[in-house]
């Protein structure tokens, strides 16, 4: 679901459906309050064994997001240790399938594939940047962590937050739009 | 002769460790400012606004500023007339990374082989890199060195017909390529000369010296300025959203090297530039 604030900036929640993904365009300030799933390299690649054979994965990824980040170890009384993004450009490989599944946004930092971008439209979904590298003001919006599944992985399990505001820029949507291309065009002042 | 117990070496590195990941150099903290007040992108000020505040969150209620809380470097230099009992050098530095890491709520982010890939479950080993220097003293510096920005890390051996020049455009093409990718506003490292392993070594070292400060070689000096100048303008910006902050500084480190060779190694450093010395 998608709704605007006051203040301009797009309230989301999951799950999604193809219209709230339509809904979002590269450069949108979005807030996201709900339920997000934690995974990362190790996780992804577990998890693409079961979507090559057709098996059943141990979340269900229709309308939900994926967080590429892997949190440090939370102090007794915390909810979360650090939990800022990693690159995302690590998890293209994986991205497609977990689409075409019904995958609906994916949570990080640093530019995507062209297959993912492909990918994104043709599925209908959306890349979202987390500020890399602001993990202590980002786990202020963690309210909840439950680890389920792969719990050996350590920091790469992948785990349930649910989250309340939790700040993201649309990257890339689900028409070709590029944040990245387009803050670069704006600003670059190299002589051609 | 002066004798230094290993546990002192290794209650050093544990403070390093924790310290280092919980509060940012003041030389980073004045970047932010410098790079504040000639920022134009409207969002890539709001970016280093919340990387001030993160800074401040992270040292008031010591949560790592990162969760990718690093990849321990470690530069020693050991003094002649020091001698370390009670063990091994290279063995307390690693009791001290493993004591900062799991006493500091650090994330364990080494895994044992690059192949089998098993995560070590308390950050070690560290990289660990020893030199021997006159006197009696034992300075260890350590970086949390983050993954994301060590991928884009790179090295190029060029011709010396490519001379300075080429060591240009190598640099520039560094920092294009890391992109948004290694969280910029970034740092680039340059190692020039020397051999390929010296390169790389170099291009660390260099992130050491403090932020802003001149190069005291003066030709370096220049290339660094014009290497800033120059990648301020490729308008990646903070975070890659678009703006004038692509890096907040290049560092230069230079070795002799052969007739036939020009080696360029380009650390990049993302700004959670997480380093720590102390001198025993």
């Amino acid at each position: 679901m998608i709704q605007t604030a006051a203040d301009g900036i797009k309230e989301v929640s999951p799950p999604l459906s193809d219209a709230d993904v339509e809904a979002l365009a590269a450069g949108d300030r979005v807030r996201i309050t709900g339920t997000l799933y934690t995974a990362r390299d190790a996780a992804h690649a577990r998890l693409q064994p079961l979507v090559d054979a057709g098996r059943p994965l141990p979340i269900d990824v229709r309308g939900q997001i994926i967080y590429y980040t892997g949190p440090s170890p939370a102090r007794p009384g915390h909810v979360v240790g650090s939990v800022g993004p990693t690159t995302g450009g690590r998890m293209d490989k994986f991205t497609p399938s977990l689409l075409a599944l019904g995958l609906k946004g994916t949570i990080g930092k640093g530019a995507r594939s062209p297959l993912v971008k492909d990918a994104l439209a043709r599925h209908k979904a959306v890349y979202f940047g987390a500020i890399g590298g602001a993990g202590a003001v980002l786990s202020g919006f963690v309210k909840k962590l439950e680890v389920v599944a792969y719990e050996d992985l350590g920091t790469e399990a992948i785990r349930r937050l649910e989250v309340a505001g939790f700040p993201v820029i649309v990257i890339n949507d689900c028409r070709g739009g590029d944040l990245y291309q387009d803050g670069m065009k704006q600003y670059s002042r190299e002589q051609s | 002769m002066r004798t230094i117990h290993v546990s002192a070496i290794t209650d050093a590195v544990k403070k390093l460790c924790m310290d280092a990941n919980y509060e940012l150099e003041p030389d980073v903290l004045r970047a932010f400012d410098r790079a504040l007040a000639t920022e134009r992108s409207p969002a890539g000020k709001q970016v280093l606004e919340i990387l001030k505040a993160n800074a401040e969150l992270a040292k008031t209620k010591k949560i790592p500023y990162c969760q990718d809380t690093g990849f321990v470097v470690c530069f020693v230099e050991l003094g002649q007339d020091v001698h370390v009992e009670g063990g091994l050098l290279i063995d307390a530095i690693n009791e001290g990374i493993r004591a900062g890491y799991t006493e500091g709520y650090l994330r364990a982010s080494i895994v044992r082989s690059p192949f089998d890939r098993v995560n070590t479950g308390d950050n070690t080993p560290g990289v660990i890199h020893a030199e021997l220097i006159p006197g009696g003293t034992l300075r260890i510096q350590i970086m949390a060195k983050g993954g994301g920005c060590e991928n884009r890390s790179k090295f190029k051996m060029l011709t010396p017909a490519e001379g300075v020049e080429g060591v240009k455009a190598w640099v520039l093409e560094c920092i294009r390529t890391a992109g948004p990718d290694a969280c910029p506003p970034l740092i680039a490292g340059v190692g020039v000369g020397g051999t390929f392993e010296k390169a790389a070594l170099l291009s660390k070292k260099a992130l050491f010296r403090e932020l802003g400060s001149p190069n005291p070689d003066p030709a370096a000096d220049a290339l660094e300025k014009e290497l800033l100048e120059r990648a301020n303008r490729l308008g990646i910006g903070p975070q890659g959203y678009g703006g004038d902050t692509t890096a907040l500084g290049i560092h230069v480190l230079t070795y002799p090297c052969h007739i036939t060779s020009l080696p360029v190694a380009v650390t990049i450093e993302c700004h959670a530039h997480r380093h720590k010395e102390a001198v025993l």
